[in-house]
């Protein structure tokens, strides 16, 4: 079962096309990688399947509900962690958490025990109390996608999840989206090539607001006759894949 | 609900900045005192406690604008607001939940204002309760203008807007410091088409004991912050649905 179905969906911004007419179907439970090189057109397809820009033309149906007719409902079960850190500044790393999953409907006792469930699996708990701001650039990043993860959605969206995050830290959330797979439907966009290979099930690599190529990396490494996943990336998102 | 949940992390947020609680009851205070303390040394009746302490009050008012749209405003520019966006938050729970803390805190720094104004002479009676409620549309009218500033500018321009030309604004055209009518001409026409003074003028019949002319200006009050709120909700809806997220 599909749990995204995007049909025609565009998104123009004056002259400027950021998405042409994006047809794609996800499975349900699966982690699915969508790259692209800066101005692909990652992000404003991330920003219009949560609800966050209303596209141009075209729909998307997430888990039987459509991004134009049925914005709330699909908010209830979808969660974003955005490409900048996205935290609450003069609230302790306890209190943003329970924040999320009070604003996803847990209340008192209920926002505790997922704040605390998620504090235990990020390994937050050293920095449990103190304040947002307080903390570095890794542990920031790391606690804005506990904050995404905290309401147990369904759909996730990750926007370079693991920028600036150091090899352990990166290492510790792909375990956590390894644990993630077959329960929570995943779109994650990274730079990274060695991140996708790892950690998803099918890859779609965007250019200019297309989506060029579609697959698992092997087979996007089988159909550009690239000798690695990176190689092939390059082939596919310059157009160059004939000669590669 | 949820929008309790987000209610209180911005009543966290304002409170815990240091600088809200200075400028906000400080920086208020600061001028009762040094004011009061000016007139005890001259020999005109130029900041007489009942008349200052309600200008202080209304001035002081001012800086709830601040605090929200500069709350507003780095939650938009810090990514933060673009999550709470995707999430189920209601454009009324956004409203309301930046608002609603920020009424309780208005009417606090007021009634810290008036308890030290009674140090300085101020008479104890049921009149400083009442300004209280005289108080709350003039304090929803602020907090219209923070909402408003909070969802069109950025937070270093909401410092210079509502930081330095609406206290100013606040101040100068309110007749806190000065009676408007020794200036008169264009420059009362102004002040009174404007609903600083007249929130001024409201709070000072409160405490006179004077009720029948509390009203008058308090409609003139009671209009700006309903036409202000609208124009902040539309402003906020638009930015909800619009690509600069």
């Amino acid at each position: 079962m599909n749990a995204i179905e995007i049909t025609g969906l565009m998104k123009k911004y004056k002259e400027r096309t950021a998405v042409k007419s994006l047809n794609l179907s996800i499975e349900q439970g699966t982690c699915f990688a969508l790259l692209g090189v800066n101005g692909a057109g990652k992000t404003t397809t991330i920003k219009m399947l949560s609800c966050l820009t209303k596209p141009t033309s075209g729909d998307a149906v997430i888990l039987g509900k459509s991004i134009l007719t049925e914005p709330q409902a699909v908010k209830e079960i979808a969660n974003i962690s955005p490409q900048e850190t996205a935290v609450a500044p003069n609230l302790t790393v306890r209190e943003n958490l329970e924040l999320i999953a009070g604003i996803y409907g847990s209340e008192g006792r209920a926002a505790r025990e997922k704040a605390t469930r998620m504090i235990k699996e990020f390994d937050l708990s050293e920095v449990e109390r103190q304040k947002a701001k307080t903390l570095s650039g890794g542990w920031q990043h790391r606690l804005s996608i506990a904050m995404a993860l905290i309401s147990e959605p369904q759909v996730l969206f990750l926007d370079e999840p693991t920028l600036g995050l150091d090899v352990l830290a990166r290492r510790e959330l792909w375990s956590v989206i390894e644990h993630l797979r077959g329960k929570v439907t995943i779109i994650l966009t990274t730079h990274y090539m060695e991140e996708a290979e790892a950690l998803s099930d099918s890859i779609g690599v965007m250019a200019r607001g297309e989506l060029k190529a579609l697959g698992t990396a092997a087979e996007l490494i089988a159909r550009t006759g690239a000798k690695t996943f990176e190689d092939a990336f390059v082939a596919l998102a310059t157009g160059s894949e004939a000669s590669a | 609900m949820k929008l309790l949940a987000f209610a209180s992390r911005n009543r966290r947020e304002l409170l815990r900045d240091p600088w809200n609680l200075a400028f906000g009851i400080g920086f208020p205070l600061v001028l009762l005192l040094l004011l009061s303390a000016i007139q005890a040394n001259i020999p005109v009746s130029l900041f007489n406690i009942e008349k200052l302490a309600p200008g202080i009050a209304v001035f002081g008012l001012s800086f709830i604008s601040l605090f929200s749209a500069t709350l507003i405003a780095k939650d938009r520019t810090t990514s933060f607001l673009m999550r709470l966006f995707a999430s189920p938050l209601s454009a009324s729970d956004f409203i309301l939940g930046y608002a609603l803390p920020l009424l309780p805190m208005a009417i606090l720094q007021s009634t810290v204002c008036f308890v030290v104004s009674f140090f300085l002479g101020l008479p104890v009676n049921v009149n400083v309760l009442l300004v209280l409620v005289v108080l709350i549309p003039p304090a929803i009218l602020y907090i219209g203008i923070g909402l408003l500033a909070g969802s069109i500018l950025t937070d270093k321009q909401v410092g210079g807007v509502c930081g330095a030309l609406l206290t100013n604004v606040s101040a100068w055209l309110s007749g806190t410091w000065f009676d408007l009518n020794l200036v008169g001409g264009a420059f009362k026409r102004i002040a009174y088409a404007l609903p600083f003074a007249h929130a001024v003028d409201a709070a000072k019949a409160a405490i006179a004991g004077d009720y029948a002319s509390i009203l008058p200006h308090l409609w003139w009050v009671i209009g700006y912050a309903t036409v202000i709120m609208v124009i902040a909700v539309v402003a906020f809806k638009r930015k909800m649905n619009g690509d600069n997220v």
